[in-house]
């Protein structure tokens, strides 16, 4: 198949001249890479890459083609794909469509051909970078102007654009025992796993749009609550974090990526950005308290500064084995844990699925105190 | 936890002698290993029986033991030694067993020696195939439906409920020897009763054949503290029912979802934890049906292995060396991923390219073998290839495997000349077969025009996979049309600039993997008057500025930066990028240093006759180039080596060897010299090519290797020199072979010019079978040349190694070959020092070693082989390279031969070197080879001057005897000391088995003769029990045999013809384990060990202890 030509500019200068793949129209945002193997649908729809283009390390994508079993949210919401050579063809039996046609239908452009490698080591160096897919625009310099002139992810709030817009109870898609417990979902972008998994410790799952306050979500009587996963920068979410430090001490909490974030600004912490992010699905993380090694799924830019934060109240639980960073946070007096990995992984490795457990238990030993 | 203190001294297991599915992938993770704990401070004694191994150099352990890997050698060694701890993980399933036996018969808990990196309870939970299967239900996983069977009548009751076809699978046997599969009651029966004889524990699994489901395999670590990682997945493209060492492989994995691929992931570490592998490396085996992604465990072997080692180079990540160290006490968080040098070890690795492995065969040397590919390993070797796609990567394996391929089609040798529609009908049959070179009859199928659909229809292999096989397909379809004129015009102005259209399509192609061979192929296809050259596309190419880039091999897909030079070339690179402003993208991953630099070229896939050997002497240079402070460059395609380990040499390209892929390097690097007299007859093919393209070859010059290998040139110097050599002559055609064959006498010796292992070499006894000999030899010879000698009957063959610089000759070693000439140097055993011949005759071959080594100008490695026949000595050949005795000599002599010949060719003098002395030894060193017969049932049982062997052992004593038993047994062919010896020998050798016989039955045997040979015995006074000759009645000889009356069979015939007509009986030998002497010399040999061993007990001592 003949395809279009594309322009992968990036906001230095660089460019790739590569292929249209999907939606083949132009598309921005900050650039960054993923070093998974597998699991290029599930990265393509979690919410935490809204306003970023994705560049998969791995060169075929697309072997396994598409299937709605794979979706972590209804449709991709990444800005944009770069890969080294998309496949055409699938003769797998779980696949329903072509990723490419998958992509064009939902409107996504990505472009192929390119030396993704290159790219990574590029990104690795200078860090994460805006940048702009075109397969219509070939003229460089208007390329480069587009490119600069998109915002910058550090102090972006996309928590309340990915967000649901009203309340829905989640409706699992197993069939798991009830336990009679409700936790309410904070959604600054929430991965379908991570509320499937809540459900399958047989908790009733309620998810909530980003900025609702504390107290609605109280009144609604949950067991405990959730901080989702979300994209963007997590400090201009004040009101998330004014609601996480109204129901701490008041509700058993567990954070995820984003949620973690949050779960360390309502701590009094400070969070910083990254050079190039964790994203992929072999990063190393170490159980302080058992010793233990975990391989995990992970997706993130910003992360929590462990020398900002009161030891009296929260300890580390978890370190990156590569670069030291904090992974996990315990809070010391009140109900509250959260982790910057992916527990649900999807795509990644299963190693931390039981910290959807741990949640429950600590929702059930938290109510049994209380009496 | 760190390393533990309680242990000092650890004992190391090799795998011993390389056959068919365990070869020199264990001298890599044991070399690991042993590296691996030395440098923590532990003593390490080292047990292996294979001198060509890099592990067993006396640097790599502390005492070094070449001895015999059988329970009561190593006990032996354990009573002197007194290890702690025996790791047992490394050495492949020989030094699992031994362990094992060790363990059974209460050696180690008598010594307090722990087993570590796998206990004994976990080993048997792995082995023990009922055991683990009731283990894998245990945690609720899924195994085909099956049974054990200790008896063929147990096998059949377990057939009544288990479908057909049905999978046999031999306990405790290594790459599946003796295993298959059957499609009805009578091949069952076949089947089963092989397996249980195959087994040592006369078991066997009867199982529900999953074939045509895709296979996988998962390579796994834990450590003490329950850390378990995987470090790669690697997906089969041949699908169940090929051994996986026979299946083209792939890594990562490509046809699976996350969803799939992590539930796999979760199942392989439930395994591991459930077997309990607590401290090492395992390798599990999965099928996956493509229709519905059902997925069952097949196995899991809880050590390090082929695939291991296999994925140890696809990803970085050293699997041996990290599995040493877990089994000392480290957990993995606490070691550090060597590749990035900062981050840790306790992760997974991730890839951004894609590697292929493609097995290598040798069917050519066993005919009358079946070369239908099944559940039992039939390769001999491997290559792996890096691509940035699966296509590149393909193509690069292809023509990385050596076999005279270009690259996936291009060559067009499988096309049928018949109708289309039977071509279509043939070329279907033909792939539903699989054999060794499938891949290229399914290249044909798509080129007449099968669809991909019924290609996966007849071959179960993925349609993603064959859907990459139909682009290539396309791809050349579309070079074919728009090359040729391109081509010729752009050639025609050679000073213009490359036109768009032809860079555009030459940038393609190479990102596809072409290779320039294969385009000037395509280009060529149809066109009648003209051919276009490598070098046509070459040049244009380098016109364009099309050329490779080389990236690296990091473990984590670019994350962290490496700081382990391991490289591939690819064409998937930058082209097509720029910048705008000052920002660059760096176009090169490998960084060209300011050192003085040599590259080595390694051998490639082994192969019969190319194998460790070369592998030692490669990894030897590497070492001797970077004691001198030189950047000693590598350049192999062989996943199982030791020269390919990430830090052997100082920079690593894992490419094929031809002469483009190593141009590229050279460009790239601009080396000081490279080194080609090293890695076998690879390289030594390329010396001429490179050197015309200006590479500077070091050592010897091609030009005087040539010279050697010439046969007229040769000639002319021997004359000169005046050193006889058997008449000969070149033929370049069937009559002129017969006119010289004539004029010499028959037998002669004919063989093609410029192969190794004897390829294709043969003793012709008249005109008709040499006439037959010419058909299938022309096809063999690269340049189509015969060589005919006058073969030296009865005559004694020496191989002499020695280093020659400018002006001294040092012999290293004179070898005297037991086997009389006529059988390949490979195959015959040898001994270090002579042990028949006289001084003067010594004399005679030290005088013309130093005569040829000089006026060869050969600077390096000499290997010279001689015959002496009845006092005179005549030089038979001379190759001024690294000979596969090398490593033998080496550690027979103490000498680091291939060390000092490396430092000659950088210029150093023998003198400067300390070199100067032929080494004197006191104790004899015996090497034995080690045959594949087992393993191609229906190939004629006979030595001769076609190499077949695939390693070798080596016996070292202070007798002759006592070293030619311990090779022997080493070997496995255990030599036994008392019982029943059946004779039969041909008329020829009848008087010289007369001496022999009697003193076996001195040593308290009892003979069997066929009649002749009794009725010779019963005349000089020897009892012997009549054994009848097939056809002569029964109970006859097979039947004795059968039945365990003779525990050594001597069966000595003349010519090839009568080695046919002795198959059944030599084949029984093997079957039944009986001890096999086919020639005079070795009869002697052994019965002069045979009493030795009454007279003293064998020495069992490091070659510490003996330089």
């Amino acid at each position: 198949m003949q395809r279009k030509p594309a322009i992968l500019m990036l906001a230095n200068g660089i460019w790739f001249k590569g292929v249209a793949l999907g939606a083949a129209q132009e598309t921005g945002g900050e650039v960054v890479f993923n070093t998974s193997m597998c699991g290029y649908q599930e990265i393509l729809t979690d919410p935490s890459y809204y306003g970023q283009m994705i560049t998969f390390t791995s060169p075929h994508i697309g072997n396994y083609g598409v299937t709605p079993l794979d979706d972590e949210s209804p449709s991709p919401t990444v800005a944009g794909t770069i890969m080294h050579e998309m496949s055409p063809f699938t003769g797998h039996w779980r696949a329903e469509i072509p990723l490419d046609d998958w992509l064009r239908a939902s409107g996504v452009t990505g472009i192929g051909g390119i030396d993704t490698r290159a790219l990574t080591l590029h990104l690795r160096e200078h860090g994460s970078i805006n940048g702009i897919i075109s397969a219509r625009d070939g003229n460089l310099e208007s390329l480069l102007e587009k490119a600069n002139n998109l915002p910058l992810m550090a102090g972006l709030d996309l928590a309340k654009v990915v967000s649901c817009k009203e309340p829905y109870a989640y409706k699992p898609r197993g069939n798991w025992k009830s336990c009679g417990l409700r936790v309410a979902v904070y959604d600054y972008g929430v991965k379908r796993s991570i509320l499937e998994y809540l459900a399958r410790e047989g908790m009733e799952v309620t998810v909530w749009p980003a900025q609702t306050p504390a107290s609605v979500v109280m009144a609604s009587n949950p067991h405990g609550v959730f901080l989702s996963n979300g994209p963007g920068d997590p400090e201009p979410c004040d009101y998330a974090v004014r609601a996480v430090q109204e129901l701490l001490g008041v509700i058993p909490i567990f954070g995820i990526c984003l949620g973690h974030q949050l779960l360390g600004l309502a701590l009094g912490g400070k969070t910083y950005k990254l050079k190039f992010g964790h994203r992929g699905a072999n990063h190393p993380v170490r159980d302080v308290e058992s010793g233990r090694v975990s391989v995990t799924s992970q997706n993130h830019g910003f992360c929590v500064d462990p020398a900002s934060l009161d030891p009296e109240k929260v300890k580390v639980s978890h370190w990156n084995l590569n670069d030291g960073t904090v992974e996990g946070l315990r809070c010391t007096h009140v109900p509250a844990f959260s982790v910057q990995h992916h527990p649900e992984a999807a795509p990644g490795p299963h190693d931390e699925l039981n910290r959807f457990a741990e949640f429950r238990q600590l929702i059930e030993q938290w109510h049994a105190k209380q009496g | 936890m760190p390393k533990r203190t309680d242990i000092q001294k650890i004992l190391i297991l090799g795998s011993g002698p390389i056959v068919i599915g365990q070869a020199c992938e264990f001298d890599y993770s044991g070399t690991q290993g042993c590296k691996a704990l030395k440098e923590e401070g532990y003593e390490i004694v080292l047990v292996n029986s294979n001198p060509a191994t890099v592990m067993t150099d006396p640097d790599f352990s502390d005492r070094t033991y070449i001895e015999p890997l059988t329970p009561d050698s190593v006990a032996e060694i354990i009573r002197r030694e007194r290890p702690q701890a025996l790791l047992p993980t490394l050495g492949g399933q020989t030094a699992l067993n031994l362990a094992m036996d060790l363990h059974r018969s209460g050696v180690l808990a008598e010594y307090g020696v722990e087993m570590i990196g796998a206990k004994p309870e976990a080993i048997e939970k792995a082995e023990n195939r009922e055991v683990f299967r009731e283990l894998m239900d245990s945690i609720h996983l899924s195994m085909p439906r099956s049974g054990e069977a200790h008896s063929l009548e147990e096998a059949l009751a377990i057939i009544s409920h288990v479908q057909f076809p049905a999978i046999v699978r031999p306990s405790y046997t290594l790459g599946g020897t003796g295993g298959g599969v059957a499609y009805n009651m009578d091949e069952f029966r076949e089947v089963a009763a092989r397996g249980l004889n195959a087994s040592p524990i006369h078991t066997i699994m009867v199982e529900e054949s999953i074939l045509g489901w895709k296979e996988y395999e998962l390579e796994v670590i834990r450590d003490a503290a329950d850390n378990a990682i995987i470090i790669c997945g690697i997906e089969n493209v041949d699908p169940v029912g090929i051994h996986t060492g026979d299946s083209i492989t792939v890594a990562p994995i490509q046809t699976l979802s996350d969803t799939e691929y992590q539930a796999m992931r979760t199942d392989a570490l439930e395994i591991i934890r459930a077997v309990g592998v607590d401290t090492g490396g395992c390798n599990i085996q999965f099928a996956v049906d493509p229709a519905t992604g059902r997925r069952l465990v097949i196995e899991m072997n809880p050590r390090v292995s082929r695939s291991s080692a296999l994925a140890s180079k696809a990803t970085g990540y050293p699997i041996a060396r990290i599995a040493a160290k877990l089994a000392v006490g480290y957990r993995l968080d606490e070691l550090t991923n060597d590749i990035t040098g900062n981050t840790s070890a306790c992760f997974e690795p991730t890839v951004d390219y894609c590697v292929i492995k493609v097995p290598r065969f040798t069917f050519e040397k066993f005919p009358g073998a079946d070369p239908t590919l099944g559940l039992q390993m039939k390769s001999v070797g491997e290559t792996m290839s890096i691509g940035r796609t699966f296509r590149e990567a393909l193509q690069k394996a292809l023509r990385g495997l050596e076999i005279g391929r270009i690259g996936f089609g291009g060559d067009r040798r499988e096309a049928l000349p018949l109708r289309s529609r039977e071509r279509q009908a043939e070329l279907r049959k033909r792939i539903r077969i699989p054999g060794a070179e499938r891949i290229f009859t399914l290249r044909a199928a798509l080129d007449a025009g099968l669809s991909p659909e019924s290609i996966y229809e007849a071959t179960g292999i993925d349609p993603w996979f064959i859907n990459h096989f139909a682009e290539l397909a396309q791809m050349e379809t579309l070079l074919e049309q728009e090359l040729p004129s391109l081509l010729t015009d752009a050639l025609k102005h050679a000073d213009a600039q490359v036109p768009a259209p032809l860079a555009s399509l030459l940038r393609d192609a190479k990102c596809n993997g072409f290779s320039d061979r294969q385009l000037a192929a395509i280009a060529t296809r149809h066109q009648r008057d003209k051919a276009f050259t490598e070098q046509d596309i070459r040049s244009l190419r380098l016109r364009a500025d099309i050329r490779p880039c080389f990236k690296s091999v990091d473990t984590c897909a670019g994350e962290f930066r490496a700081v382990t030079p391991y490289f591939y070339s690819t064409y998937n690179g930058t082209a097509g990028t720029g910048h705008l402003r000052d920002m660059r993208l760096p176009e090169q991953e490998s960084t060209v240093s300011g050192k003085p630099k040599i590259i080595i070229l390694g051998g490639g896939p082994n192969r019969i006759g190319q194998g460790i050997e070369f592998d030692y002497c490669c990894v030897q240079a590497a070492f001797a180039l970077k004691e001198l402070g030189y950047e000693a460059i590598m350049v192999n395609s062989n996943p199982e080596t030791v020269s390919t380990d990430y830090d052997t040499a100082s920079k690593l390209y894992f490419e094929p060897l031809t002469a483009e892929d190593i141009l590229a390097i050279c460009d790239h690097e601009k080396p000081d010299g490279v080194i080609v007299q090293f890695g076998g007859q690879t390289p030594l093919n390329l010396a001429r090519t490179l050197a015309e393209a200006g590479v500077p070859i070091i050592g010897t010059s091609p030009a005087d290797i040539a010279r050697a290998e010439d046969r007229e040139m040769f000639s002319a110097l021997l004359e000169k020199l005046n050193i006889p050599q058997p008449e000969n002559g070149t033929a370049c055609n069937d009559e002129n072979a017969c006119r010289i064959a004539a004029q010499i006498g028959y037998p002669v010796m004919v063989r093609p010019s410029f192969v190794l292992g004897g390829r294709a070499m043969q003793i012709v006894h008249d005109e008709t079978q040499l006439r037959r000999y010419l058909q299938e030899a022309l096809s063999v010879s690269a340049d189509q040349q015969i060589l005919v000698d006058r073969f030296l009957e009865d005559a004694i063959e020496m191989d002499v190694d020695a280093v020659v610089d400018k002006e001294h000759v040092t012999i290293a070693a004179i070898m005297e070959h037991i086997e009389q000439a006529g059988i390949h140097s490979g195959d015959s055993a040898c001994s270090i020092p002579t042990h028949t011949l006289s001084e003067a005759t010594l004399e005679t071959i030290r005088d013309y070693t130093r005569k040829i080594g000089l006026a060869l100008n050969t600077r390096g490695l000499l290997n010279i082989q001689f015959a002496v026949q009845k006092g005179k000595v005549y030089i038979i050949e001379a190759n001024p390279r690294a000979s596969r005795t090398v490593p033998f000599v080496s550690k027979a002599t103490g000498v680091p031969v291939a060390r000092i010949a490396t430092k000659v060719m950088l210029g150093y003098s023998l003198p400067d070197l300390g070199f100067t002395e032929e080494p004197k030894v006191s104790h004899f060193a015996v090497k034995e080879a080690v045959l594949p017969f087992e393993r191609f049932p229906g190939a004629v049982i006979t030595l001769g001057p076609e190499m077949r062997s695939t390693g070798e052992s080596m016996g070292i004593d202070n007798s002759f005897g006592l070293a030619y038993l311990k090779a022997q047994t080493g070997a496995g062919d255990v030599i036994p000391d008392k019982g029943g010896v059946l004779i039969s020998v041909c008329d020829r050798d009848k008087d010289a088995i007369v001496e022999p016989s009697r003193r076996l039955a001195a040593l308290g045997f009892k003979l069997y003769a066929t009649s002749g040979t009794r009725a010779l015995l019963e005349k000089h006074g020897i009892q012997a029990e009549l054994a009848q000759k097939i056809g002569e009645g029964r109970p006859n000889l097979i039947d004795i045999m059968i039945n365990g009356q003779i525990q050594i069979m001597i069966n000595i015939v003349a010519g090839l013809d009568a080695a046919r007509d002795a198959l059944p009986i030599r084949a029984t030998t093997l079957s039944r384990k009986i001890a096999l002497v086919t020639t005079v010399a070795a009869l002697n040999a052994a019965v002069e060990g045979l009493e030795a061993q009454c007279t003293q007990k064998p020495y069992v001592a490091a070659l510490q202890d003996y330089y």
